[in-house]
């Protein structure tokens, strides 16, 4: 992430960095660390304290030809600038037909399983998808962690970027220098297979793939990596189900209206004929997100995938 | 360097009434500005008092009424320059007219076409804001952005007494005076939020007074008063564009009309006070200033009500005489590349409609404002 925002503000002058603690101490997980000494104050910004206003003063710099890229330092700390999102910066383009473009980029920490307080480690991905005029991007490694947020920097419109806390520290791997693109809109296949796919985003990819290797002796798996959940790359997920016909799909957030229904409903609509069995899901439940010492009993589990997948392979 | 500021008690006046209060000049305000600033008020008064008739008549929707409020209005906006930003609540709609957009795209905005849409860069006037208050953040970042980009330009948001209550109004107070934004808060406080009084929404003895905790100055002015609006608002304006930071401005009135066409005030409003107030109005008391300088003539007045009526009447001619909106415009601005993320749906929508045959709206119920 932060090869990418150095790329990126690099690049192109009106690209801003603004959030809490984002300056002087670089952000709580560094990813904007070095910025403000390499750009300065004006465009490396640490802001008051405030989500709603760093969203809704985004509006304005988009309004006066900035772009800003706007950290929330956590997830669930970023709900109060839902009122933004959701009264003005999705809805903006449209109500001016067109005539200006808020390209606001909002990045933020997410997601379980790194043992912090309450309120460190929610899914809140089904309510910045749900909100029109805002697009979704949550990678699930590092090198499309710099490109899905420099294409969500280049992007004409708000794009809201979740990045999996489990992956800032627990997954390292080579990242392409200078410029790196990957366009917003296409799903990865993170793994090629012909009896199951594994529909997963975020840090529920490694789970997928940590599944896929303990059902290697019963199934060959395949596992789709959503990496944009809107627009979603609607195309690459019905090629893998009418490729394999069984698909379970992995989410950490709770069940109800998750982000997985919507999959689940596409392929209920789109590849019935192609299906061998049920779309089945292992999520999250529909309580709030518990405190560290029972946490792993509430994230889907290799065990839990594993087990769906056996009860789609034996239907 | 913090500062401590003082908010202000007394209610700024210019204008006297009659003999026992005197007129005080305004510097540099000539003639021409005079008529100009009566130009304005009158278009405002016009277009309010022609949008409740359309209302009556079914040819716009629910409509936010500011009657009364015009003075606030005018006075603010005549007091910035053509690159400065006007953000408006929708008790501000038709602010755009005096930026020059068409009466039209308003009351197309109240009749809930797409006419209704504009560009904000084409005036500097933001779209109307509906949610109260969140757009104070977004004239707090426009005004913060444009002297980040090193222009000269000023922002002004307008908001009622109501916002102060808002999240997104103590957000973007702060924000503007953290960034020493050039903006102006500008609250008409008329002391109503539908039916909350004043008393309900704050113990502060004063709006002004909350400019304290933001660290910059809280002006009170007479709201129906509008060339105190007017030099208030160009103070604020002078001080923006030194680098000094927001002002804080309280217009202080009663709102002596509905909130707006589907509200009965009679249930709660004080109607005495309300008489008064309309004996009180912006726009006579005004005139009747000018007519004591000497400035406005009867057949200047008539003409000038007679141009604003005019733009009234080409107004709704031209925003009913609109086609009706086509079903692409469902999809063509939700993103940039709206008409082919939504290609599918806009083909299924064609066959279900016919063509390209756009769907008449229902008439719906009136709904709460």
């Amino acid at each position: 992430m932060n090869d990418a925002l150095h790329v990126e503000l690099e690049r192109d002058d009106s690209v801003l960095v603004m959030g809490e603690d984002v300056g002087r101490a670089g952000g709580v997980f560094r990813a904007t660390a070095g910025l403000r000494d390499r750009f300065g104050p004006d465009r490396c910004v640490d802001t008051p304290l405030a989500e709603a206003g760093i969203l809704g003063t985004a509006v304005g710099l988009c309004m006066a030809g900035w772009r800003p890229v706007c950290e929330m330092q956590y997830d669930a700390f970023s709900y109060p600038c839902l009122d933004q999102l959701i009264t003005h910066v999705g809805r903006y383009r449209w109500r001016t037909g067109g005539g200006m473009e808020f390209p606001v980029t909002i990045r933020m920490p997410y997601g379980g399983g790194v043992r912090a307080p309450e309120l460190h480690d929610d899914s809140p991905e089904t309510y910045y998808v749900h909100t029109p005029g805002v697009k979704v991007a949550i990678p699930s490694t590092p090198a499309d962690a710099k490109g899905l947020l420099a294409a969500a920097i280049r992007d004409p419109d708000p794009v809201v970027v979740l990045e999996p806390k489990l992956i800032y520290r627990g997954v390292a791997e080579e990242v392409p220098e200078g410029e790196h693109v990957v366009p917003l809109g296409r799903a990865r296949v993170a793994r090629e297979g012909s009896d199951l796919t594994l529909v997963a985003y975020g840090a529920m990819v490694a789970l997928a793939e940590r599944a896929a290797a303990g059902l290697a002796d019963e199934a060959s798996v395949e596992i789709v990596d959503v990496r944009t959940l809107k627009p979603l790359d609607e195309e690459a997920l019905l090629a893998s189900a009418a490729k394999t016909g069984r698909v379970v799909i992995v989410q950490e957030a709770p069940r109800t209206c998750g982000y997985g229904a919507e999959l689940a409903a596409i392929l209920a609509e789109k590849a019935i004929l192609d299906l061998r069995g049920p779309v089945l899901r292992v999520t999250g439940y529909d309580v709030p997100y518990p405190y560290w010492q029972i946490e792993d009993a509430y994230m889907p589990s290799i065990d839990r995938v594993v087990d769906a997948a056996r009860k789609l392979l034996e239907f | 360097m913090a500062q401590v500021f003082p908010a202000e008690r007394e209610l700024r006046r210019v204008i006297g009434a009659g003999h026992s209060v005197p007129d005080r000049a305004l510097e540099g305000v000539g003639e021409r500005e005079l008529l100009e600033l009566y130009r304005s008020l009158v278009l405002l008064r016009t277009y309010d008092e022609r949008s409740v008739v359309y209302h009556r008549q079914g040819r716009i929707g629910t409509y936010a009424i500011f009657w009364n409020h015009e003075a606030m209005q005018a006075g603010a906006v005549h007091a910035l320059e053509e690159q400065d930003w006007i953000f408006p609540s929708y008790r501000e709609s038709a602010i755009g007219l005096l930026r020059g957009m068409p009466a039209s795209t308003v009351l197309s905005w109240w009749r809930g076409h797409p006419a209704g849409w504009w560009n904000p860069a084409d005036y500097n006037v933001a779209s109307i804001c509906v949610p109260i208050g969140t757009h104070v953040p977004h004239a707090a970042g426009l005004a913060w952005g444009k002297r980040l980009a090193g222009e000269d330009a000023v922002a002004i948001a307008f908001f009622g007494d109501g916002a102060t209550s808002e999240g997104s109004f103590h957000e973007g107070a702060n924000f503007a005076a953290v960034m020493r934004a050039p903006l102006i808060l500008f609250c008409n406080n008329n002391q109503w939020a539908i039916s909350t009084p004043l008393d309900a929404q704050t113990r502060a003895e004063t709006l002004a007074d909350k400019a304290v905790g933001y660290g910059m100055p809280g002006v009170r002015v007479d709201g129906l008063d509008v060339l105190a609006v007017y030099e208030a608002t160009r103070e604020a304006v002078a001080r923006a564009r030194a680098g000094d930071g927001p002002t804080f401005i309280e217009a202080v009135h009663y709102r002596a009309a509905p909130h707006a066409t589907a509200d009965d005030p009679r249930v709660y409003i004080d109607l005495e006070r309300v008489e008064e107030e309309r004996q009180r109005e912006c726009v006579g008391r005004y005139e009747r200033y000018l007519r004591r300088l000497g400035v406005l003539s009867d057949e200047q007045a008539e003409q000038i009500r007679g141009e604003a009526a005019e733009t009234m009447r080409r107004g709704i001619a031209q925003a009913e005489a609109e086609p009706a909106a086509d079903v692409a415009l469902l999809f063509e601005h939700a993103y940039a590349d709206g008409r082919v993320a939504f290609a599918s749906e806009l083909a299924e929508l064609r066959r279900l409609t016919g063509g390209t045959e756009a769907v008449e709206p229902d008439e719906g119920p009136e709904v709460q404002v």
